[in-house]
């Protein structure tokens, strides 16, 4: 049994009068697939958001590795290995393809100024080994020859690749996916499995996803969680969250 | 057909209402008191033609949009011309020549024509410079005129106390002006955009009072006088040298002729325009370019990503005030001496407007709009008053008809080569 | 008890001037409570509607009717009609066709409108200080003397009492009023308005008069004050009726009056501790250090990003 990465209890977050989560708690393994699910509006956003910086929470603790990363802002926790993508796309849509995947290395960068004005072999080879692991990724998500159009003329599905492919570029530890298969269809989705599959077996990266897919969410989690109205509803294997008659009542409302 | 009337109607009681008050009743001092004044006939006609001519047009304008859209095209600019102008290749190939011609040209040019040409130089140089701030990282900064002035009285007080000279002084100035970017930034920059402007537009103009008011050391509102101008290895310009001095002259045994002063004075500004160019279009191809690109078009990506968007803002915000500090110590050598009443906040709305009318982002652009901004006035003399009634309206104008600028601006892309 | 007079009298003329910066304020916050964007020009109409009220004032007392409750009247409706046409007109040309564009170019035509108009009155009416007399003088002195007690001035009175009533107004419209309720629907959400029914267009361009006309109105009882105008008091009044407006929360009409008194009695007793001629820095770094630690105003509520 591999060791929890991230271990979240208690989590609470408060808007005013409204209470989006309450009390949620999950525990992630290295290297496993976990799938958050609930109804629409249930919270599972805010939850991502919260797990990564983008909401303070209002309560609760978040340990990644052991370490307390509740309250730190969004960067920060970005540099320590969790990365994110959205519901609606966000790249950089007037960048190309292969310039998002730059932008997104940043911080493994050269980023020297006079290294930079005048032209450093130092500097140069910097830009070499970004471009080259680029141009590796671009090739794992099968994006190769769209490389140098720009973001926004993409195709939804090339979209979302891309996305994921910029996230691979921080080089993180856990990669959390907001609704990553919305909007795809059947052929996508697969090759989404296939894409989330690789990612965690040659990669090594710990991948939570937010999803309504039952199919994908199925096929794909080691480890499921439900919420419900900003709740925990159940957690468990997809054999065991499959039968929990909570979560039936849940998601088809009394029988 | 009563709708459109009442419209036209309303309308053209607007006209008389905004224009008679203004432009048809003057407010003159006569004597010890203060009476009113009709204008004379001609301007009433004016505004009675005016209000008549939006009556019609409200009237007919619906009409008016139907026989335009059916009327023939007028001959457009061909397509192909425009994406020519703004291809990295073709600007490189006109910013070279226009390089060349600017280094050239003094030497066949009368004084006043050099003069003129060196403030351009200036306006380009703190063009670029917001240019960075404003166009590549997509902060608006209203208050850049502080770090002008920054700069500029940098200068003026090494100077004036400790007897510095322009080219030691030159990267303090930079360095001073940097300092100010970077503690007035800190704070400020996670702001949102239009809160970031009112924020800098303040710190701008506590700037300017407190140079105002800090007699004992900025010589308060008439500042400092007696700034040295620049030397050439300790050659100066001067028709007779200090003590101890040579003159540029008597070293190199020619007459002495006023002219050579402004040449080199115009040459330092060429040298100090084509440094900011360089540094800009360096930093374009370094990660921190792209880092800014990628904060103006989604910050909050770029926090997914583990970017610091203040950190990064700071860079862009730091890096264009160092580039006002040596436009401002360099426009305090050229004049001599400095006052706060240069850098108030219209200043910065002219350099602004510099900026957004070239085309936020575009280096062609800021410099092409920095020569019709400076030049138009002062070879239409006559027109020099509605000078700033111009810049409004043209603002205004740009804005509607055409915002991404004269030249917007084309960022060179970076390839994957297969 | 000389102090305390002293003290007294700061809060009084801070109070008093502070109205007058509630009265331009409330345009500024109405104006980006319903489209989200600051009317830079707000200033200029201002300037002139300080113009209309001398031209008002000098026009009717050359034809002979100059008793004061006319004058008054004839500034007040002159520079209430004048600063409407303004601000509608301002809308219209410079702000409607930007409508929906990223937030830099409207703020950059705002200043260009600005710089616009304050040329315009400058070319029109020259640069030169223009003077009334005082038409109300005379003060009520609490206290021992006008040395050893508080001086309020009937002008000051009159400020008060009129921006009193003018702010009831304002708020028994908006609270009470058809319009006055469809311009609280659209400072919430204008998409929704629209989709309701409720002509935005119209609403919109309501709060741009409603906005000049509240300037208006400060402009008179100002310019009345001080009996001196030149086309350059435009700039400095909207940045520090801007600053009272944020100070308050933007957004919010109570924030305005109440950022307007806080700024009229911090800039006097700033003035009283540090000189006449720091008052102006006072305003300005009263607006940084609010911007800087509370954006969002006393009485403004934090915004949450949604992401």
């Amino acid at each position: 049994m591999s060791r929890p990465i991230l271990e979240v209890s208690g989590l609470t977050m408060r808007f005013g009068g409204l209470l989006a989560v309450n009390g949620v708690g999950l525990t992630v393994h290295d290297k496993q697939v976990v799938s958050m699910i609930g109804p629409n509006g249930a919270g599972k956003t805010t939850v991502f958001n919260c797990l990564t910086g983008f909401y303070q929470p209002t309560d609760g603790k978040i340990l990644l590795d052991g370490e307390a990363i509740q309250g730190l802002p969004g960067h920060k926790i970005a540099r320590k290995g969790v990365v994110r993508t959205f519901q609606n796309v966000r790249l950089f849509k007037d960048m190309t393809a292969v310039e998002n995947l730059l932008v997104a290395q940043h911080r493994h960068l050269n980023t020297n100024f006079l290294a930079g004005l005048l032209k450093t072999r130092a500097f140069r080879k910097s830009e070499h080994e970004a471009m080259d692991f680029a141009a590796h990724w671009l090739e794992q998500v099968n994006l190769t020859d769209i490389a140098n159009r720009p973001a926004g003329t993409l195709a939804y599905g090339q979209q979302r690749r891309l996305e994921i492919a910029r996230c691979m570029m921080t080089r993180p530890r856990i990669l959390m996916l907001d609704e990553p298969a919305a909007g795809l269809n059947p052929k996508e989705t697969e090759d989404l499995k296939a894409l989330i599959g690789m990612l965690r077996d040659t990669h090594g990266v710990t991948v939570l996803l937010i999803e309504h897919d039952m199919k994908l969410v199925m096929s794909i989690s080691d480890q499921i969680v439900v919420i419900n109205q900003g709740c925990p509803l159940a957690d468990g294997t997809p054999e065991q969250i499959r039968d929990n008659p909570d979560v039936i009542k849940a998601y088809l409302g009394e029988a | 057909m009563t709708r459109n009337l009442r419209t036209a109607f309303f309308s053209a009681l607007l006209v008389f209402a905004v224009a008679v008050p203004v432009f048809g009743l003057k407010l003159t001092t006569v004597g010890i008191r203060l009476e009113v004044h009709g204008s004379d006939a001609k301007t009433f006609w004016i505004i009675a033609a005016c209000a008549v001519a939006m009556f019609f047009w409200q009237l007919l304008r619906h009409h008016a949009a139907a026989g335009w859209a059916a009327s023939p095209n007028l001959p457009r600019i061909p397509a192909g011309a425009g994406s020519f102008l703004t291809l990295p290749s073709t600007q490189r190939t006109i910013i070279i020549g226009l390089i060349l011609l600017a280094l050239v040209w003094p030497f066949f040019g009368s004084r006043g024509a050099v003069d003129i040409a060196t403030l351009i130089l200036i306006y380009v140089m703190l063009g670029l410079g917001l240019n960075i701030v404003v166009g590549l990282a997509g902060l608006l900064d209203l208050g850049y005129v502080g770090f002008y002035a920054v700069g500029a009285y940098t200068y003026a007080l090494l100077s004036h106390y400790y007897g510095f000279g322009f080219w030691s002084a030159l990267p303090i100035a930079g360095a001073m002006a940097a300092l100010f970017g970077f503690l007035l930034g800190f704070p400020v920059l996670r702001l949102r955009g239009d809160y970031l402007a009112i924020v800098t537009l303040g710190f701008g103009e506590i700037i300017r009072l407190l140079l105002r008011n800090m007699t004992d050391l900025t010589g308060g509102p008439n500042g400092i006088s007696g700034i040295e101008k620049p030397t050439l290895f300790g050659l100066s310009f001067d028709r007779r040298a200090e003590e101890g001095m040579q003159t540029f002259h008597q070293f190199f045994g020619i007459d002495y002729s006023s002219i050579n002063k402004v040449i080199f004075l115009y040459l330092i500004a060429v040298l100090l325009v084509l440094l900011t160019l360089f540094v800009i279009n360096r930093l374009l191809r370094m990660p921190i370019g792209r880092a800014w690109e990628a904060l103006r078009e989604d910050e909050i990506a770029c926090r997914a990503l583990g970017m610091n968007p203040t950190v990064i803002k700071l860079s862009a915000f730091t890096l264009g005030a160092t580039f006002a500090g040596f436009a401002g110590s360099f426009f305090a050598a050229r004049q001599g001496l400095v006052s706060p009443e240069s850098f108030t906040f219209i200043e910065s709305a002219i350099i602004l407007a510099i900026v957004v009318l070239g085309g936020m982002g575009s280096q062609l652009g800021v410099i092409l709009a920095a020569i019709v901004m400076i030049l138009l006035p002062e070879l239409m003399r006559e027109f020099s008053e509605y000078r700033m009634l111009m810049f409004g309206a043209l603002m205004v104008l740009m804005m509607i008809w055409r915002p991404q600028g004269l030249l917007p601006m084309q960022r060179p892309h970076l390839e994957l080569k297969r | 008890m000389p102090e305390l007079y002293h003290y007294f009298q700061q809060l009084i003329n801070g109070l008093t001037v502070g109205s007058t910066y509630a009265l331009i304020a409330i345009g500024y916050t109405m104006v980006y409570g319903i489209i989200g964007m600051i009317n830079f020009a707000h200033g200029e109409v201002y300037m002139i509607g300080s113009y209309a009220t001398f031209i008002a004032i000098v026009g009717l007392s050359m034809m002979g009717l100059d008793s004061l409750p006319i004058l008054m009247i004839g500034a007040f409706v002159t520079a209430m009609i004048v600063t409407s046409a303004y601000g509608y007109t301002i809308e219209r040309v410079a702000y409607r066709p930007l409508r929906g564009s990223n937030r830099l170019i409207p703020l950059i035509s705002a200043i260009g409108m600005s710089i616009f108009l304050q040329n315009v009155v400058l070319l029109s009416q020259d640069s030169k200080d223009k003077a009334i007399p005082n038409l109300m003088p005379g003060n009520f002195i609490f206290g021992e003397s006008a040395m050893d007690g508080v001086v309020v001035s009937y002008m000051q009175v009159l400020i008060f009492v009129v921006t009193i009533l003018a702010m009831l107004g304002l708020t028994l419209f908006i609270s009470r009023s058809r319009l006055g309720r469809a311009c609280r629907a659209c400072a919430e959400d204008l998409k929704m308005a629209d989709l309701l029914g409720i002509n935005t267009n119209s609403i919109i361009a309501l709060t741009f008069v409603i906005g000049a006309a509240l300037a208006a109105i400060a402009a008179v009882l100002i310019s009345m004050q001080y009996g001196v105008i030149n086309p350059h008091i435009g700039f400095l009044a909207g940045i520090k009726a801007f600053t009272a407006a944020v100070l308050g929360g933007i957004g919010s009409i109570p924030g305005a009056m109440l950022g307007g008194l806080v700024l009229g009695v911090a800039e006097a007793f700033g003035a009283d501790i540090f000189g006449d001629q720091y008052k102006d820095v006072v305003a300005f770094s009263l607006l940084v250090l609010v911007l800087l630690f509370r954006p969002t105003g006393i009485l403004g509520r934090p915004e949450v990003e949604k992401v």
